[in-house]
């Protein structure tokens, strides 16, 4: 059947007509063949957004169909590779078309001439399940990639390649599925981006993503296989929040998504990375990341699949056994992407004039991060960290609203706070982790029996101060009793030397667990000797006098990651020092 | 052989539609030719089977539906280019008018452009010296950057943009030059940076785009487009450092929603339609460096906050793409703070990494970030102040009162002075003396001893006092 392009506005092109196109099936626009997709189907036309500018476009064009659904290509490669929003690999597209991207330009995701070295895993006689393993590569220094059996597939072995180096289209194996036929198996696969990968049960998340970041860590915590949202307008810190967590947390693999943002922030990312070494595994950080790119000025449809494109890649390395987190900067962007389209639909608006599909939209994306048993057995979890960029810096907007909703762990980035150079800008007040009692037996097991009364009580004093802040606002500090203006400096510690964390320090930028554990010990320690002074009715300018708190603001700065013994020294101190003064 | 349209089925505001087209393609250039002998330009907006709108730049006025007789060029909206075009000044739509007749194009360009491939950019890290402390030293301009001056009807923003084009040290260089891109401004606004280039002695290095207040305003968003092919030309094909001033940001953003609202496009915040993120991103993401290129294009958006609100969707949205943003304040403006910067909201994205050892000096940083945390206590101790009196305050938070008035007058409001970089740095240490070494958290020991210590002798010298 001959489709041909009849309307064009924007991104969004028809087919008058009945057609045979399906639903979400990919395909070729235009004698450019420029890449697109049919989102909407009826008697009278047939509509498809593109994800390359359509200029040049003309009615009567062929519109081919490229086989089925927008899907990503699988298999060893990924990492260590930058890709636009559709999985075109940007370091391909540059050899092609130059610095600046050109239209309808296609290359293979993955590298085809790459030759990997294959150990078989499979035998001929064994029955493969869905999911199985059958050979695996290293893909990087860091990463050993496993190739599975496509969800859907299954059979008896019965031929194998032997060891060795073969390129992802040559065949590894191949099996007799239970109705006879044969299928090959090749290092790659292919999946739909729009459809979560199968998995054999989803299971509680229990242990923490250890970001280094105390804020994080220590006060809103988040599990591996959850999902948090980085709310915060222009300038208080979203894409250095994401960059530190991409950096620094404990993945095993880290896909990072540029979405609509900043073409320079992808091109720090990926130098950063480069350089950086992964302090786990002794390797560039790059050996573990995959960076996705659709930057803000790159076509809108493909903005809204790159999203899909980035959690498909996370939830194949997931399915392999691996702890994987995906950072999406921003989700916002990508609803605008939604409400553009939707506009040129000329569907009934909701909010703001987003779509009213936008709740389900986003339940179905952060309902992707998971923490499972794979169809092989093995337990892998995707964890996702989206950013949220609300309009105005108003919270109450319907992305925001909506991204509350499905997230547990909100980090509400605070513009006073950024603007006084209060890196990470999270706000303590506003924040908040429902995965704290899920994740407290593992603190209570690996960490330490009070780190969670620990962390208790440091909130708590940060609240007191926070409803004291309200006075001292009204007739200043002055007025406070002893005991209140202690909670005050105290407070400030907490703020400065432990939520306050700089991340161009060597030795602040990630910060151990334990050591996280010991501060805050220090600080908690410092304030009861504190109290006692008090209600012995020491002035609290003498107690300030003792240089205590000054110490403690810089414990983060003076104490080495690896010389946590020097904290039992301020210990000893805040005794000593206390001690004289009580007398 | 060439078509020609006689006549169109229907005129809206700027936009007409042809019926009984088979040729036009999305986005393409059409010509039109009225009876009286003018002609127009428009582009290709939508198309549905043989019928399609044409949005017109310079306007509809005395266009009828039989009068008129339409092209279709089958390419996109395009400017000439060539060396020669520096010291023209070219209308809304990249095309001479003045009077030195037509640029003899070496190439011709999509206005459009093409968005860059990150992996092709390198990552901006020379910092351009402006001169002016409050943006040298708390929110450095960055070669290749994009960073915008917020600021609002009768601020001192294009003083700000003229000083920055005087002082900026690129402008020592032979291969630097300036794109002006005038969108919707006054024609005294297009003379005073006129008058203040030639002053300068860089008019031979200007390339002005002019669509003044009482231009046609759908002209208006073909303009910045033109500007930037200008400037990717310059940088990119003839290896120069481009600096384009785009103003007024505003003015093209109206522009952009009078036209959505004439094609009927569902609006998003106040009207503005759901796309300005995109549109404005694919202006200021033309900024940049590339791989293998000497050039870079480097842009300073003006913009006027409508009512000075910064949660307005234009500089909302403005603050989402660009690299940071210089905020002009009003309350300082009116008593006489010049350039007045406000320094809280101010930031830019790049500036950690083109500043510090080996770019400007190694206590940049901590200082930049100092200043800015104890000016930030200086607004608690204001807000304080105006419940309680200035007398009522603790004596650190006068301290804190006393230093922010000395920070405002000496450091921000310099006014037409070229600082150079140790001038900036030093006077920031200067004026920290008058705060307590304690109170000083960003810094640690190693550089107070080197910086803080010796810039109290200073300070006293020149009569920066503890009182």
């Amino acid at each position: 059947m001959n489709n041909t392009v009849y309307s064009i506005n924007g991104p969004v092109v028809t087919i008058q007509g009945k057609t045979d196109l399906s639903m979400m099936e990919m395909v070729y626009v235009g004698d450019a063949r420029l890449v697109g997709e049919v989102i909407r189907l009826d008697s009278k036309a047939t509509t498809i957004q593109v994800y390359e500018e359509t200029g040049g476009l003309a009615p009567g064009q062929p519109v081919v169909s490229a086989g089925g659904p927008l899907s990503v290509e699988l298999g060893p490669g990924i990492l260590r590779n930058i890709y636009d929003g559709i999985q075109r690999p940007l370091p391909a597209l540059q050899k092609e078309t130059g610095s600046f991207i050109g239209r309808g330009v296609t290359a293979s995701p993955l590298d085809e001439t790459v030759k990997w070295d294959v150990t078989v895993t499979a035998k001929v006689g064994d029955y493969l399940h869905s999911g199985d393993i059958f050979a695996t590569t290293p893909e990087t220094p860091a990463i050993l990639h496993k190739c599975m059996v496509t969800p859907g597939v299954e059979g008896e072995v019965i031929w194998t390649a032997p060891d060795g180096a073969y390129t992802i289209r040559e065949p590894i194996a191949r099996l007799r599925d239970p109705s006879g036929k044969e299928q090959t198996l090749y290092l790659a696969q292919r999946w739909p981006i729009r459809l979560p990968r199968p998995v054999e049960e989803r299971r509680p998340a229990t242990q923490p993503l250890i970001t280094g970041q105390r804020i994080i860590d220590t006060m809103f915590p988040l599990a591996k296989g959850g999902a948090a949202a980085i709310p915060g307008g222009f300038g208080t810190g979203k894409t250095m929040t994401q960059h530190q967590l991409a950096k620094w947390c404990d993945a095993d693999i880290i896909v990072y998504v540029g979405c609509g943002e900043r073409g320079n922030e992808m091109t720090q990312a990926l130098t950063e990375f480069s350089e950086l070494t992964d302090p786990r595994t002794g390797k560039s950080l790059m050996d573990r990341t995959v960076l996705i790119a659709n930057t803000s000025n790159m076509p809108v449809a493909a903005r809204e699949a790159s999203i899909y494109t980035g959690i498909t890649l996370a939830e194949y390395y997931r399915d392999m056994g691996y702890h994987a987190a995906m950072m999406a900067d921003s989700t916002s962007r990508w609803a605008e992407a939604l409400r553009e389209i939707s506009g040129r639909l000329e569907e009934m608006p909701a909010d703001e004039g987003y779509p009213a599909y936008l709740p389900s939209r986003l339940a179905e994306f952060y309902e992707r991060a998971s923490y499972v048993k794979n169809l092989n057995g093995t337990e892998g979890s995707v964890s996702v960290i989206g950013a949220v960029s609300p309009q105005g810096n108003d919270f109450s907007e319907p992305v925001t609203q909506n991204t509350k909703r499905f997230t547990r762990c909100f980090w509400a980035l605070d513009k006073s706070l950024a603007y006084a150079r209060h890196y990470p800008a999270i706000n303590w007040n506003d924040s908040y982790s429902e995965y704290l009692g899920d994740l407290s037996t593992w603190y209570y097991d690996h960490v330490g029996s009070d780190f969670m009364a620990c962390r208790e009580r440091l909130a708590g004093l940060l609240l007191q101060e926070s409803s004291l802040m309200e006075i001292v606002k009204l007739i200043g500090s002055d007025v406070l009793p002893d005991d209140q203006k202690l909670v005050i400096e105290i407070a400030r510690v907490i703020r400065v030397g432990f939520l306050q964390q700089n991340a161009f320090h060597p030795e602040d930028t990630y910060v151990p667990l334990k050591k996280q554990l010991k501060m805050m010990q220090v600080i908690l320690h410092c304030y009861d000797r504190c109290v006692n002074l008090v209600s012995a009715q020491i002035p609290i300018t003498q107690i300030i006098g003792l240089g205590l708190f000054d110490l403690l603001v810089k414990m983060k700065y003076d104490v080495p990651n690896n010389k946590l013994e020097i904290l039992d020294d301020y210990m000893q101190q805040i005794d000593e020092k206390t001690a004289a003064l009580a007398r | 052989m060439i078509l020609e349209h006689i006549g169109l089925s229907q005129i809206n505001g700027s936009l007409v539609v042809l019926e009984g087209v088979t040729e036009a393609s999305y986005d393409e250039m059409v010509t039109m030719q009225l009876d009286d002998g003018s002609s127009r330009v428009g582009r290709v907006v939508l198309i549905e089977g043989d019928r399609c709108v044409v949005q017109v730049f310079e306007g509809t006025r005395g266009m009828s539906l039989q009068n008129t007789r339409t092209v279709f060029t089958a390419h996109p909206m395009m400017v000439d280019l060539s060396p020669e075009i520096l010291g023209r000044t070219l209308d809304g739509l990249g095309r001479p008018i003045d009077g030195m007749g037509s640029i003899y194009p070496v190439c011709r360009r999509d206005v459009n452009g093409a968005p860059i491939n990150p992996v092709s950019r390198v990552y901006p890290r020379n910092c351009i010296r402006t001169g002016i402390s409050s943006i040298d030293c708390l929110a450095t301009l960055i070669r290749g950057q994009k960073l915008p001056i917020f600021s609002g009807s009768g601020m001192k923003h294009n003083e700000l943009a003229v000083q920055i084009v005087k002082q900026a040290n690129v402008a020592d260089g032979e291969d630097f030059a300036i794109v002006f891109a005038a969108m919707g401004v006054k024609n005294d606004v297009a003379e005073y940076f006129r008058n203040s280039f030639a002053e300068a002695n860089v008019m031979d290095r200007v390339v002005m785009l002019l669509n003044l207040a009482n231009d046609p305003i759908i002209e208006r968003i073909i303009t910045p487009r033109a500007a930037l092919t200008v400037a990717e030309y310059l940088a990119f094909d003839l290896n120069k450092n481009i600096l384009v001033i785009l103003t007024d940001m505003t003015s093209y953003c109206e522009a952009l929603r009078e036209f959505s609202s004439s094609k009927g496009e569902i609006p998003g915040r106040k009207g503005f339609p759901g796309y300005l993120y995109s549109d404005l991103a694919s202006l200021y993401e033309r900024a940049g460096i590339l791989e293998g290129k000497q050039g870079s294009v480097t842009q300073i958006p003006i913009l006027t906050m409508p009512g000075d609100d910064i949660t307005h969707p234009i500089p909302d949205l403005t603050g989402y793409i660009t690299e940071g943003q210089i905020v002009l304040d009003r309350s300082m403006d009116a008593i006489g703070i010049y350039p007045p910067v406000s320094v809280l909201p101010s930031l830019s994205r790049l500036m950690k990494d083109g500043i510090g050892a080996g770019y400007t000096r190694e206590d940049h940083n901590p200082l930049s970030n100092q200043l800015f945390a104890s000016y930030a206590k200086v607004q608690d101790a204001k807000a304080l102040a105006s419940v309680i009196g200035e007398e009522e305050l603790s004596p650190s938070d006068k301290r804190l009162m006393a230093f922010g008035r000395v920070f405002e007058q000496t450091f921000i409001g310099q006014g037409n002075v070229n600082r150079t970089m140790d001038e900036t740095l030093d006077l920031g240490w200067e004026l920290l003396t008058m705060l307590p070494r304690a109170e000083l958290d960003r810094v640690d020991d190693a550089i107070l001893d080197k910086y803080y210590e010796p810039a109290k002798e200073r300070a006293a010298q020149h009569g920066i006092t503890v009182a």
